[in-house]
């Protein structure tokens, strides 16, 4: 470290890191709480020679984010539930087309307009589902700023590495609250640049074609090879096609270049993790209130542990299992009605052990109403 | 260099339907396009879907088949990353105005330097049928078995109201001026709409009794009339065609250009 230290929103933190990945690209259309990192992209981008696009609505700007990031520039676009809701067809091209891009959603309380100031993580599920179709998809998150800043390097590293959209899963609170950034220096953190062909002019060019470790080399819109990009089912130039076995060579391979690389694709930090009794596992802003009672009962001797998850999609499930394997019980905290609930219960040898601590009025579960839960779970009473 | 050279050809034959006016404005585009002499790697075709939007996966050039409606936001993002480039939108009538509505006059009205090619056959072809918002009151529809009572709107009006800056209209019967006009959008610095009245002979033709391709066409011939002619005067229902607008104004990857020189000046 020894960078540059900041005080600041959680939105700004991910401006920070969207910048240090080498984001070249920009566009949105504000919506609270996001509307930050649009308006810090406005200033910044231009100072980089970058782009910086208010475009007419959410579904326009991941367009146009997808059309930038075919010319080779990182892209981005930020919003909310609504926003997000507005955008899931496009996410589903960006996915079929295998077309890298970030897409930042801060969740806000919802159905519809719901809770336009107020927090929650009810998007959980939207992120893993909210596109028609089967596919597989990269969502993640974090708890506080100095991890929101490399979890969203993390976002571009893995939307180049994979060829695919990648969503961040902030919150109100997150995007809102201001706290210390320490910006690390150029080259400390490692960063995943756009993976060209090295194929010159006149030979065949496959942009749908995995190298024999998966990745698929890129050449930029407007270079040396034309190829078609498409929603349809499509052979290896791009071309569309019906044909049974490339439709399903293409639905495998959109499934298993994300589902078999799970360990790479996993961030997470535990606490006491492994002699806890009670396992709680929570993420984003409701994980700093998990942690808060942890350190808090650890000191009191009670065998308290915390297993933050930042890689929300694809589901961590071996992790989970591991971790939750010794405890008596397992409480997920989080801010919806149990949406990573599901998938922890599908993960771990007893599902019936397994409980939800959750809070869904549009503030912050505290480390009072954790601890009461606890104890209503353990069986001691409030 | 020769048209042919544009093409795609192992993916032919086409999927239009025999009579259809879409290769009629396909077969124009690669004139005007071969006329200014258009590298095939500086052209970036985007379209959305239809039957139109199948225009771009048999031409060699870069090509982005994206989603219903929305293909001139995605090449907003691709001109605005290359301004060099040479951006060709086409789009069908519901395509450009009904669900892409929205990003058509936003695209107006920012000026950005984007042919848009709307290839107006009054009717969701690729769905089979249905009225689109250029079908017109009185016409029938698969969606519209009695009649149907949607007004219409005129493509050229809306595009000159929200700002394009360049507005035309041509017809798959006036091949020469259809070629000529989209040559000048192509030309045009600044945003292009150019609006070809194209014949749907399976839906829009055999529901309203339209008769052959041919016979379409020959009711492009005879119903319309250039800009401001005698016989618009004599027959105000006459629909006129040529070039409507064609002004010069800020282009907006250019201006975007003064932003960055202000964002880094003293940097
Ligand atoms: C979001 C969405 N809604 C509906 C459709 C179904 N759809 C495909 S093409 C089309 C209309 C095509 O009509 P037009 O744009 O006029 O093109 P044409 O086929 O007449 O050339 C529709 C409604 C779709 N593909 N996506
Ligand atoms: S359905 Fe109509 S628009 Fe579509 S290919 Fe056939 S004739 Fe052309
Ligand atoms: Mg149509």
């Amino acid at each position: 470290m020894g960078g540059q230290v900041k005080f600041i929103q959680g939105n700004e933190a991910c401006v920070e890191g969207a910048l240090y990945a080498g984001l070249g690209f920009f566009a949105g259309y504000p919506i609270t709480p996001s509307t930050e990192i649009a308006e810090l992209l406005s200033a910044r981008l231009p100072q980089k020679r970058g782009i910086f696009m208010q475009m007419e609505d959410e579904i326009a700007s991941i367009c146009a984010i997808i059309g930038a990031s075919l010319t080779g520039s990182k892209s981005m676009t930020a919003t909310s539930g609504p926003g997000f809701s507005l955008m899931q067809e496009a996410l589903g091209f960006a996915v079929m087309a295998e077309i890298p891009c970030v897409i930042v959603d801060v969740q806000r309380g919802g159905p519809s307009t719901g809770l336009a100031t107020k927090l929650s993580q009810g998007d959980v599920n939207q992120a893993r589902w909210g596109t028609h179709g089967d596919h597989a998809i990269v969502a993640l998150t974090a708890s506080n700023h100095q991890d929101v800043f490399s979890i969203t390097v993390d976002a571009f590293n893995f939307a180049e590495t994979y060829r695919t959209p990648v969503i961040l899963l902030f919150d109100e609170v997150l995007g809102h609250m201001r706290e210390r950034l320490e910006i690390p220096q150029p080259g400390e953190l490692p960063l995943v640049e756009r993976l060209k062909t090295a194929l010159p002019e006149g030979v065949d060019y496959h942009p749908y074609l995995p190298r024999e470790d998966g990745r698929l080399p890129m050449s930029d819109f407007g270079g040396v090879h034309r190829y078609n990009v498409t929603g349809l089912f499509h052979d290896m130039w791009g071309f569309p096609s019906e044909n049974p076995s490339i439709v399903y060579g293409l639905m495998r391979h959109l499934t298993d270049k994300i589902e078999h690389h799970v360990d790479d694709l996993t961030r997470y930090k535990e606490y006491y993790a492994d002699d806890a009794e009670t396992l709680l596992i929570s993420y984003g802003s409701s994980a700093r209130s998990a942690l808060h009672v942890v350190m808090n009962r650890r000191q009191r001797g009670e065998r308290l542990g915390l297993l933050e998850l930042q890689t929300l999609w694809p589901f961590p499930s071996e992790l989970v299992r591991e971790k939750a394997k010794n405890a008596r019980y397992v409480v997920v905290v989080e801010m919806n009605m149990g949406q990573v609930l599901q998938s922890v219960k599908s993960a771990v040898d007893r599902p019936d052990k397994v409980s939800l601590a959750n809070q869904v009025d549009g503030t912050l579960i505290t480390p009072t109403t954790i601890l009461n839960i606890l104890r209503i779970i353990q069986g001691r009473g409030v | 260099m020769g048209t042919r050279e544009y093409i795609r050809e192992r993916f032919f034959p086409h999927l239009w339907c025999p009579g259809c006016g879409h290769g009629i404005v396909l077969n124009g585009l690669l004139h005007a396009v071969e006329n200014i002499g258009l590298k095939k790697n500086d052209i970036v075709m985007v379209s959305g879907i239809g039957c139109s939007a199948r225009i771009s996966g048999y031409l060699d050039f870069h090509t982005l088949h994206t989603i219903h409606g929305r293909a001139l936001a995605f090449a907003t993002g691709v001109k605005m990353s290359r301004p060099e480039l040479t951006l060709l939108v086409p789009m069908g009538d519901g395509d450009a105005l009904s669900i892409g509505g929205n990003h058509f006059i936003h695209a107006c009205r920012r000026n950005i330097d984007i042919t848009a090619i709307v290839m107006n056959n009054r009717v969701y072809g690729m769905t089979g049928g249905q009225y689109s918002p250029l079908s017109g009151y009185g016409t029938y529809a698969t969606t519209a078995p009695y009649m149907n009572i949607d007004p219409d709107f005129d493509v050229v009006a809306v595009a000159k109201a929200a700002g394009a800056t360049f507005v035309a209209r041509s017809t798959t019967y006036h091949i020469k001026q259809l070629t000529d006009v989209l040559e000048a959008a192509i030309l045009h610095k600044g945003f292009s709409v150019v609006e070809i009245m194209s014949q749907c002979p399976t839906y829009f033709g055999r529901k309203n009794k339209g008769g052959s391709a041919s016979d379409m066409m020959e009711v492009f011939r005879t119903r319309t009339t250039p800009i401001a002619s005698k016989e618009k005067a004599e027959d105000p229902s006459l629909i006129e065609r040529g070039v409507f607008e064609d002004r010069e104004a800020p282009e907006y990857c250019e201006e975007y250009h003064h932003i960055i020189e202000r964002a880094t000046k003293g940097r």
